[in-house]
């Protein structure tokens, strides 16, 4: 499965061919993340991310992996792109497929809080007044702690 | 010969994304690789940041290993999520 998409990414194109593969399942959950053009640092102009050619898509697999051995998923989806983006442009991508909607609104969430924090992604605002790299915000770590019950927080953060 | 690659900010720093580099006898491991770096190129504390993890053929390794003159070494930062 390619995860890292290089080019533009259509979530309805994504959705379509998705929606082939999920069998008799119920429910689709869908996410779509943009790029935003507000940022702490002044408006966005464009976005750079980075991804490492072996540890990003590894990482990806293993917060699938985890998410269809906790709910009952018929199937999911995680799409996300790397290099140059616009504002507005969509960054990610990610469907789950379930017999009840429970289970894929659940695994839809988790997904998109891996996607936040842990993924190995790098990204760069790229701003009017200069560029800067970026880092998840203590809000995208306590969601992501949801998951594990604990209150673990990031020491690089600072 | 060895491959360093350098990711997210390091590289506003480092001025590339990779470099091959042939390592002197002396660097050994990953803490002398990090030594040699940061002395001889002016970085200090870049690589040796506690927050920097380093990654030796796409193996993320938490402490200091040996290292040969073929392998591929990474430097990571804090990743910025997607």
């Amino acid at each position: 499965m390619t995860f890292l998409i290089a080019g533009p990414l259509d979530p309805a194109a994504e959705l379509a061919s998705f929606e082939d593969r999920i069998g008799d399942a119920g429910a689709i959950v869908t996410f779509t993340g943009r790029v935003r053009a507000a940022s702490g640092s002044g408006n966005v102009t464009s976005l750079f991310l980075q991804s490492h050619p072996i540890l990003t898509a590894q990482g990806i697999q293993n917060a699938i992996d985890t998410a269809h051995a906790r709910w009952p998923l018929a199937a999911s989806l995680v799409r996300h792109r790397i290099g140059e983006l616009g504002v507005h442009d969509p960054i990610a991508f990610v469907a789950t497929a379930a017999r009840h909607r429970r289970a894929a609104f659940l695994a839809a969430d988790f997904l998109m809080d891996y996607l936040k924090t842990e993924a190995v992604f790098w990204k760069k605002e790229v701003t009017a007044t200069g560029t800067a790299w970026v880092e998840p915000k203590d809000t995208d770590y306590a969601d992501k702690a949801r998951w594990n019950n604990n209150t673990e927080t990031n020491e690089c953060t600072e | 010969m060895a491959k360093l690659c350098y990711f997210g900010r390091l590289t506003d720093v480092t001025g590339t994304a990779e470099e091959v580099v042939g390592l002197p006898p002396h660097v050994s491991d990953t803490g002398s690789l990090v030594s040699w770096l940061e002395t001889g190129r002016g970085w200090t504390g870049l690589l040796s940041d506690r927050c920097v993890r380093i990654v030796v053929n796409n193996e993320i390794q938490d402490h200091d290993i040996d290292i040969r003159d073929t392998d591929e070494i990474g430097f990571l930062p804090p990743v910025g999520g997607g």
